[in-house]
């Protein structure tokens, strides 16, 4: 990231930072690309050179990490590029997003990976951290050459957007895995049993005569993996867990010493499959938005800590694909601008403390995939964000960053904006690029 | 009286007023066509565009011979011969028919929720759900209410049994929620993989036996097996699903004796109904397809000309005399 920023002081800021366990009001003197220090309000001396930013009435905390995001570049740069991804990062307070291998071609060889790096360093608003294939193309087939993609900069490996049916090649790949010092980010969705379902299998799915997608297509796959995980001590993190049986699984697996991390997203805490009614297909996700026996018995796993971490899943794709039929409209929703007030929205409702929502977003994360967690610390990269609680705004098109523009959260009040987002020292973001 | 509109996408978000409305209208046709000369003037200058995107004869025929006996322009068109098979999308499709100004769109189609897709995006034309993938299928169960009510003279404090593949029968769903209005009591009876546990939350009873499932039943609706049963391993062959479920003489004697025999069509013989029952005193089979041709002109009679009408406007003389007037 580029240096040379000079002094900034972020002022009377109430300082959460989940790593070091501060939640205090805190000054943060940035120099450069590293923050200088973190002191009690007005104790930096000799900071009159200094840039002040007021962060008085909010949060300032270490910079989000997005583990589970699709930027759809190369390939299909007509939803989104890496320059505008990472913008709406910026914009959602991420510093740090992981991109899905899911891209044309996937990111199953180092040329592609290369690319996405390059491509980062020149044109984006955040760190992007790229996740390699498991297998070739995604087919699920052959392994992909994981040692090279580690090398070249993947952090983790998912087939993402379909699982690994094949339980053979998931062992192996887990198995393979260890040498890596890396982690496999499943979709867990057996194929067999979700074959042209859209939505939830309820009765609303039997009424409305759409196939449905059976929790258990979700248990089964996550059910096996915890197994080979066992098998393999290898590590294993399972994406968008959509089901309460889901959650217990994973929570007798962690009891059992098995080394399983997961993540869940806004959409499947915050919304329940009655979103689909009048077959809205942005509200048509994979996995599917479930009961909201489901979504209740996600966020108490989430406060719990059985799932450790928020992912936005941020998927984005033209109007076109989803102002189809729904059986044939796009799967999934965009999620990295409404992942932080989404979030925040259920700490108001006390369903979360403000500290686990800040640590699900910041810490957690980065902990599954291996990260070095931000931390505002003297000499640490200045990657950090200054959230206004208060701030609301109705989420309109006019708002999104990304080039597209199918979010289900659209006309929602959202409060708990992200208001300057800073990746090494450097300001990416600043809230009145979208204020009308 | 109730209005009905400006669309009819399912009998989902109707009220028993205004099923009884359609149904009363739909009455008033049923003369029409017993007449020498089928046609009256009432639609005359409007037009209506049967967009049927999945195969279909009985539906199809039905909407069209009953926008001509209403004197409206009937424009058929259908799956291979539109312009989705090039690659345009449905909305295009309906934007590009709704731009020749038509009053009523009657659409098929294989997706669930189609219709409903068309609806948001024509302004000045009413769309008809004519069968929406598995979803519904209003003017069927609307048809299937006015033969019973032909017949028992009444649409409440009745039982009906639905026999065979309601998973995949947008009928039975349409009819399902028709019922409800009434407060009638709907059973289901197929194997455990198409008559699935989440119907229960419909406030359907599940069985899996002829016996219980029948007994005491006023109305018996036997559906189709659909092709594809073999597929999705749904019952591993037709010959072992008739050996439970065919619906059959005896059965119906011995549990409901008094019942008649509906079937939405096209049935197998031999399969899923007998013979004796299809062609016996209990079928309104034949019945049902008569009375669909005047209940589809009372749904196109109500949605185009009858936006805010009331039911006096409706009678079909006073109708004549208006249009000749």
């Amino acid at each position: 990231m580029t240096k040379g920023n000079g002094k900034k002081l972020i002022c009377g800021g109430r300082v959460i930072d989940a790593q070091r366990n501060y939640d205090d009001l805190m000054d943060v003197l940035i120099e450069d690309d590293r923050i200088i220090g973190v002191d009690k309000p007005g104790a930096f001396t000799g900071v009159d050179g200094a840039e002040k930013v007021q962060a008085k009435g909010c949060l300032v905390v270490p910079g989000l990490i997005d583990v589970h995001v699709h930027l759809r570049d190369p390939g299909q740069e007509w939803k989104e590029t890496i320059e505008t991804g990472t913008a709406a990062a910026a914009a959602g307070g991420f510093t740090a997003v992981c991109c899905m291998p899911n891209t044309h071609p996937a990111n199953d060889s180092a040329s592609v990976t290369r690319y996405i790096l390059q491509r980062a360093q020149a044109v984006g608003s955040c760190r992007v951290l790229p996740i390699g294939a498991i297998t070739m193309n995604r087919e699920g087939k052959a392994l992909a050459p994981m040692l090279e993609l580690r090398e070249e900069g993947c952090i983790a490996f998912s087939d993402d957007g379909v699982g690994v049916a094949n339980a053979q090649i998931m062992r192996r790949a887990l198995e393979y895995s260890l040498m890596l010092d890396t982690v496999l980010a499943v979709h867990e969705e057996d194929p067999s049993l979700c074959e042209g379902g859209s939505m939830n299998e309820s009765a609303m799915s039997v009424k409305m005569g759409l196939r449905g997608i059976p929790e258990a297509a979700e248990n089964v796959m996550i059910a096996r993996d915890i197994e080979l995980a066992r098998l393999t001590r290898a590590r294993v993190h399972f994406c968008h867990v959509s089901t309460a049986r889901g959650a217990l699984l994973i929570k007798r697996a962690k009891e059992d010493g098995i080394p399983v991390t997961a993540e869940i997203m806004p959409h499947h805490f915050a919304a329940d499959e009655s979103e689909v009614k009048g077959f809205n297909t942005q509200a048509k996700m994979m996995p599917p938005l479930r009961k909201r026996e489901d979504s209740e018995a996600l966020l108490e796993a989430l406060r719990a800590g059985v799932i450790d971490c928020i992912a936005s899943d941020h998927a984005p794709h033209e109007s076109d694909s989803k102002a189809v039929e729904f059986e044939k409209a796009s799967f999934g929703t965009m999620g990295l601008q409404t992942t932080l007030p989404i979030s925040l929205e259920q700490v108001r409702e006390g369903k979360i403390s403000l500290k686990r929502a800040i640590e699900a977003l910041t810490v957690a994360p980065a902990k599954c995939f291996g990260i070095t967690p931000n931390t505002l610390a003297a000499g640490q990269l200045a990657d950090l964000v200054i959230i206004d609680p208060e701030r609301k705004m109705k989420f309109t098109e006019k708002m999104i960053k990304s080039k597209s523009k199918n979010s289900m959260f659209l006309g929602r009040e959202l409060q708990g904006l992200a208001v300057k987002t800073f990746v090494g020292g450097r300001q990416v973001f600043d809230i009145a690029a979208i204020e009308c | 009286m109730p209005e009905i509109g400006p669309h009819l996408l399912g009998i989902d978000g109707l009220t028993r007023g205004q099923v009884d409305f359609v149904l009363e209208t739909a009455e008033q046709f049923v003369e029409v066509s017993e007449r020498n000369v089928k046609k009256v003037p009432t639609l005359r200058g409007k037009t209506v565009i049967n967009l049927f995107l999945e195969p279909s004869t009985r539906t199809r025929s039905s909407f069209e011979i009953a926008g001509k006996r209403l004197s409206a322009d009937v424009i058929n068109v259908s799956g291979s011969s539109s312009s989705t098979t090039k690659g345009e999308t449905l909305v295009d499709t309906a934007m590009n028919l709704h731009s020749m100004r038509p009053d009523i769109v009657v659409i098929r189609h294989p997706a669930a929720g189609a219709p409903h897709l068309i609806a948001k995006h024509l302004k000045n034309a009413a769309v008809v759900n004519a069968g929406d993938g598995l979803h519904e299928h209003p003017s069927q169960a609307l048809l299937d209410a006015l033969s019973i009510k032909q017949r028992l003279g009444r649409l409440e404090g009745l039982t009906m049994t639905i026999v065979g593949d309601s998973l995949r029968a947008r009928v039975a769903r349409s009819n399902i929620l028709l019922h409800r209005l009434y407060g009638n009591k709907i059973r289901l009876v197929a194997p455990p993989t198409l008559a699935v546990r989440e119907f229960e939350e419909l406030g359907v009873e599940v069985f899996h036996e002829m016996g219980p499932a029948l007994k005491g039943a006023d109305v018996v609706m036997s559906l189709r097996m659909k092709h594809e049963y073999l597929k999705d391993f749904f019952v591993p062959n037709l010959d072992e699903y008739s050996r439970r479920f065919i619906v059959s003489e005896p059965v119906l004697k011995q549990y409901c004796p008094d019942c008649i025999v509906l079937a939405p069509g096209p049935i197998i013989r031999g399969t899923e109904i007998t013979s004796e029952v299809a062609d016996g005193p209990r079928s309104l089979i034949m019945k049902q397809v008569t009375n669909g041709v005047a209940v589809r002109m009372a749904v196109l009679f109500l949605l185009c000309v009858g936006r805010g009408a009331h039911w006096e406007d409706v009678d079909v003389a006073a109708a004549k005399e208006q249009a000749a007037a």
